[in-house]
């Protein structure tokens, strides 16, 4: 029964990736980094400002670094591990052999991912008892960390998705990374940069109006930029009172979350799907 | 017949790297494919493994077509490329296993066959050993017991014993015999003819993407090799045998060697033209007392075929 669900490429993957040194010593440096800045922290705010306690508050302005820092990790690691899945297999010249054998070409590029997110999940789960330190002090919810968690892995599938596929489609892992980085900066940078654009022209354009008019802002476009910016829905689950300001300047009361989620899921499934597509030569063309 | 290629045609734009090729094979047979560098063998073996597809024609491997049955295909091959990478951190057994799994086999029935595979490549003492510190030889041993995992009918075998030094190309073909001996259908590829001279039924020769001969070794020679080359030593009167020979409107360019009593021609005639000529020659009391013919060897044929490829 087992043999029915395993996933060869998966098995090896998650061999080959635990048996490498460097997968131990970069989760020893970003566990080190974590405790670094945990520690730094604690001494900013108890030794170094005079008060010598922890309020909730500043707990909370813990777990909201915190969760950048991961967030970060997410956005940064996840292309490095993803963008080469395929091409280095190409370069390292196994790929055609692992392309004759029976296994389907969704097998091999969902083993690939799954591999990857793994060592992720990995990561992220690794930080948790330094997470856990926040809740010594209060200010989070456990419900809040959760969410946060869930947030993580839905992005961090998408972007591994997204590196799949430009490593399928692309010969060179160099290639592949850097279309992959790209497709991030404009995923977490372009998109909060279009929407700051179109709030402030929604704005002027509702303040050239007449008040008679009583224009209220309606502003899809701007919400649409919000809602697959990972940085805006971060911010709204930190801080829940900035959903409610996004969607009171786009006009829009649908969370911003939703949006989110349907993006990141259709994006994951257009990726993996033109991943699985490419991955073989597809017998029936060129004719 | 296991192997049944029909007009197999692949243009990259306006180049044609295999031109209308046409195959077929009988169940058992070992197959060696011959052509220069670029002559479109490889690429033969890529659509025939599934992994480039054609312009144009089908192939058949054991009934499935490539084109619209490739997952049937793959189980029906065992293919070895001509240049592979290996997973650097798996050892031998677990390179194996991993892609037993991957054809499906169960745990079981792979820790059944990983020893059996290993032993047939001589590979039994380094089964516990990183696959990047075995030699090239051994690693080629390896990729071929990797092929052999799912016990396909049809092997293609890209160039294997290429990169390696005399003694590990010895062991390929002796394990190729082998395989030969269970009855597996090889196809396998190579730039030097008298390699596969020695372990193949049927030679094909590839020249420019298109199949210029394809038979057993004497036949291909017959094919390809042109003019005999014949040299006649006589007793005495090479005059009179100069001019016997002259008549004969098969044979040109005659040489002789006074001093060895020798005559050296080219003759295009066939074997039965030739019994006829020497018939004539005792009627007509020439005296010979030896015959012989120059025997082009397989290496100076493919020489004298690859010309045209590169144009040197």
């Amino acid at each position: 029964m087992m043999e029915r669900f395993s996933n060869p490429v998966l098995s090896k993957e998650l061999k080959l990736r635990f048996r490498a040194f460097k997968s131990f010593s970069g989760l020893m440096f970003y566990l080190a980094v974590l405790c670094i800045f945990v520690t730094g922290f604690l001494l900013i705010y108890t030794q170094f400002s005079g008060t010598a306690f922890f309020r909730p508050s500043d707990s909370f302005t813990m777990f909201a670094a915190l969760s950048v820092i991961q967030m970060a990790l997410v956005m940064f690691i996840t292309p490095g591990l993803t963008a080469g899945a395929i091409s280095s297999e190409r370069e390292k010249q196994t790929l055609n052999i692992l392309l004759t054998t029976t296994q389907s070409s969704t097998q091999i590029i969902i083993g690939k991912l799954l591999s990857s997110v793994a060592f992720l999940i990995l990561m992220l789960l690794a930080g948790l008892p330094l997470y856990s330190l926040v809740f010594l002090f209060g200010g989070v919810s456990p419900s809040q960390l959760i969410t946060i968690f869930l947030f993580y892995l839905v992005t961090l599938i998408a972007i591994g998705s997204i590196g799949i596929m430009f490593s399928t489609i692309t010969k060179k892992t160099i290639v592949s990374m850097i279309t992959t980085y790209g497709a991030m900066i404009f995923l977490a940078g372009i998109t909060a940069f279009f929407f700051f654009v179109g709030i402030t022209m929604d704005q002027m354009f509702l303040s050239s109006g007449t008040p008679a008019q009583n224009l209220t802002p309606f502003s899809p476009i701007s919400y649409f930029w919000a809602t697959i910016n990972p940085g805006v829905l971060m911010v709204t689950i930190l801080y829940p009172e900035m959903a409610t300001s996004i969607e009171s300047v786009v006009g829009i009361s649908t969370p911003i979350w939703v949006g989110y989620l349907i993006f990141y899921i259709l994006l994951t499934a257009f990726c993996l799907f033109v991943a699985i597509r490419k991955l073989r030569a597809n017998m029936k063309t060129n004719r | 017949m296991i192997v049944d290629i029909k007009g197999l045609t692949k243009k990259y734009g306006s180049f044609t790297a295999l031109d209308n090729l046409t195959l077929s094979l009988d169940e058992g047979v070992v197959f060696g494919f011959v052509g220069a560098n670029g002559a479109g063998k490889s690429t033969t073996f890529s659509i025939l493994s599934t992994l480039l597809s054609p312009t144009s024609g089908d192939a058949f491997i054991n009934g499935k077509s490539v084109v619209n049955e490739p997952k049937e295909v793959r189980k029906q091959i065992g293919y070895m490329p001509d240049f592979f990478g290996v997973y650097d951190q798996l050892k031998a057994d677990e390179y194996l296993d991993f892609y037993g799994a991957s054809y499906g086999i169960s745990a079981a029935d792979r820790q059944i066959l990983i020893p059996q595979l290993l032993e047939l490549v001589n590979l039994t003492h380094k089964r516990y050993e990183y696959v990047d510190l075995l030699s090239r030889g051994m690693k080629q041993r390896l990729c071929l017991a990797r092929s052999l995992i799912h016990d396909p009918k049809v092997l293609i075998l890209d160039e294997p014993a290429s990169g390696l030094d005399p003694r590990a190309r010895v062991e390929m073909r002796d394990i190729l015999k082998h395989l030969k001996s269970m009855g597996k259908t090889i196809l396998i590829s190579s730039h030097i003819l008298p390699e596969l001279a020695e372990m193949c039924d049927e030679i094909g020769v590839i020249d420019n993407g298109k199949l210029i001969a394809h038979g057993n070794v004497a036949q291909i020679q017959d094919q390809l090799q042109g003019d005999k080359r014949i040299i006649v030593k006589v007793m005495d009167e090479i005059d009179r045998a100069r001019a016997f020979f002259e008549e004969d409107p098969f044979i040109s360019s005659i040489e002789v060697i006074m001093e060895r009593n020798e005559l050296a021609f080219n003759y295009r005639g066939k074997t039965i033209d030739q019994v006829k000529l020497l018939r004539k020659a005792m009627i007509e009391d020439i005296p010979i007392y030896s015959i012989t013919e120059e025997e082009k060897d397989l290496e100076d044929v493919f020489m004298a075929i690859t010309k045209g490829a590169d144009g040197k």
